[in-house]
């Protein structure tokens, strides 16, 4: 296969074409929705007319508040100096590559997944392993933390997500005791528990994200508006209420009202796949990275993209996201097989990182802050500080 | 089988256009204000990010690189 191709999947089962008629995406109709106050005109000439319209609107309305840039509003703001960073951990082990992970909440363990159906949890200040289970599947692209840290939750190409128990006993067999929660009709690409152990969120290839209840596995809510493989998902912080956002292969990241279904607001301004989204620790943007090898910012309070994290000398995409705890820096994992750490207000790049030998695959930044972990294609983990 | 076809897109195009209905509809505030926000969000939380200022190194945890340990 070949590393370096600048855009388009790795995995041979993405961007897979929908079925015309999709049965199990119902859109649920929300009282709202049922008794709108101007009816809706009947013919389909007349309902598309109607969308070109709303969409134009959509823009216009979106431009008359697009009074200035970011980077503008932060001119004044202090420049940020030289940026050492150094990876201070290597978790060797996978053997195979690394395709997702996540941090335990308490700041020093680290579950990951890799393409060869190994889920392996690490403390990563001794990089020891301490557990380790293999899925029944290969392309295990999704791995999560519960939030007691008792336990992991993953999935792929089983088109599932499992739950296992974290046993304080090494010597015990984790499959024995796995859950199966999430079921979907293609590939799981991201899961996250939510405030709780007991629900998990889910988004899919095939098109759709989902929240289920762990204990029951019953399918507590669908969301439905992607119309291609939904390829990462993000909470909302707890504060700011129950939303998420997803992003896809239609090159569009859409916000959810996790209790509805609905789905709120939609951006579309990437010019490829959308491989990783993940909120501004206050709550009011997010950040995406994407396959046309730029990072963007999106205020939801404004309803618009506010910045594009991009060099022309960037051409290979990027593969995860994440904000430092200040959300001032934004980390972006890339193909090319380095991370770009850039200045979320002034919209420059402070730093580029080397270490990997191959693609990195996912990025997460630890519960509070002080280290970030990147996992790659070289089948290797690392964790990096910031040097001072 | 037109009628299920033409039925079909029927739906979906009422549900585009009720979907676009309630994204227009969003109450939205000027770019001005949310960057100014953002901006100011960033510089209150900064001397509390450790990947921005650092920290003592006996704060942190990963300070002191793995060394061998051979037991």
């Amino acid at each position: 296969s070949c590393d370096f191709a600048p855009s388009g999947s790795f995995s041979p089962f993405r961007r897979l074409p929908l079925p015309a008629k999709r049965k199990y995406m119902r859109s649920p109709l929300s009282p709202e929705m049922a008794t709108q106050e101007v009816p809706l005109n009947e013919t389909l000439a007349h309902l598309k007319t109607e969308s070109e319209t709303l969409k134009l609107k959509l823009e216009e309305e979106r431009a008359k508040l697009h009074d200035v840039e970011l980077h503008q509003v932060a001119e004044k703001v202090e420049g940020l100096g030289q940026f050492v960073m150094k990876t201070r951990r290597t978790l060797k082990g996978h053997g195979n590559k690394v395709l997702c992970m996540d941090w335990c909440k308490d700041k020093r363990r680290i579950v990951s997944s890799s393409q060869d159906g190994k889920v392996i949890v690490w403390d990563a200040f001794t990089t020891n392993k301490e557990h380790a289970v293999t899925m029944p599947c290969t392309w295990v692209m999704a791995c999560a933390y519960a939030p007691s840290g008792c336990a992991v939750a993953c999935g792929g190409l089983d088109n599932k997500c499992s739950v296992y128990p974290l046993s304080l006993d090494k010597n015990e067999n984790l499959a024995a005791k796995k859950k199966s929660v999430a079921m979907h009709t293609n590939y799981l690409s991201a899961c996250s528990f939510t405030n709780s152990d007991m629900q998990i969120l889910t988004s899919s290839g095939d098109g759709t994200c989902a929240l289920w209840d762990v204990e029951s596995g019953q399918l507590l809510q669908s969301f439905h508006g992607h119309a291609a493989d939904v390829l990462c998902l993000d909470l909302a912080p707890s504060e700011t209420g129950n939303t998420f956002v997803s992003g896809g292969c239609d090159k569009k990241a859409n916000v959810w009202d996790m209790r509805s279904g609905q789905c709120i607001q939609s951006f579309e301004t990437h010019e490829s796949d959308i491989n990783s989204v993940r909120y501004y620790p206050s709550g009011d943007a997010f950040a995406s990275g994407s396959d046309d090898a730029t990072c963007r910012l999106y205020d939801l309070r404004a309803d618009r993209e506010v910045a594009i994290y991009s060099k022309e000398s960037i051409i290979f995409g990027v593969s995860s996201v994440d904000f430092s705890l200040s959300g001032r820096l934004l980390f972006g994992g890339y193909n090319d097989y380095t991370i770009n750490v850039w200045d979320v207000l002034k919209g420059t790049r402070v730093s580029i990182l080397f270490g990997h030998e191959n693609r990195v695959s996912t990025l997460r930044v630890s519960p509070d802050g002080t280290a970030f972990c990147t996992g790659s294609w070289d089948h290797t983990l690392r964790v990096w500080i910031l040097m001072c | 089988m037109s009628n299920n076809n033409a039925s079909s897109s029927l739906a979906s195009a009422k549900r585009a256009v009720r979907q676009l209905r309630l994204e227009a509809s969003v109450r939205r505030i000027k770019v001005s204000q949310a960057a100014a926000d953002l901006r100011q969000y960033c510089l209150q939380n900064a001397s509390k990010d450790p990947l921005l200022m650092g920290v003592p190194s006996s704060d942190n945890p990963f300070r002191p690189p793995k060394s061998c340990s051979l037991f």
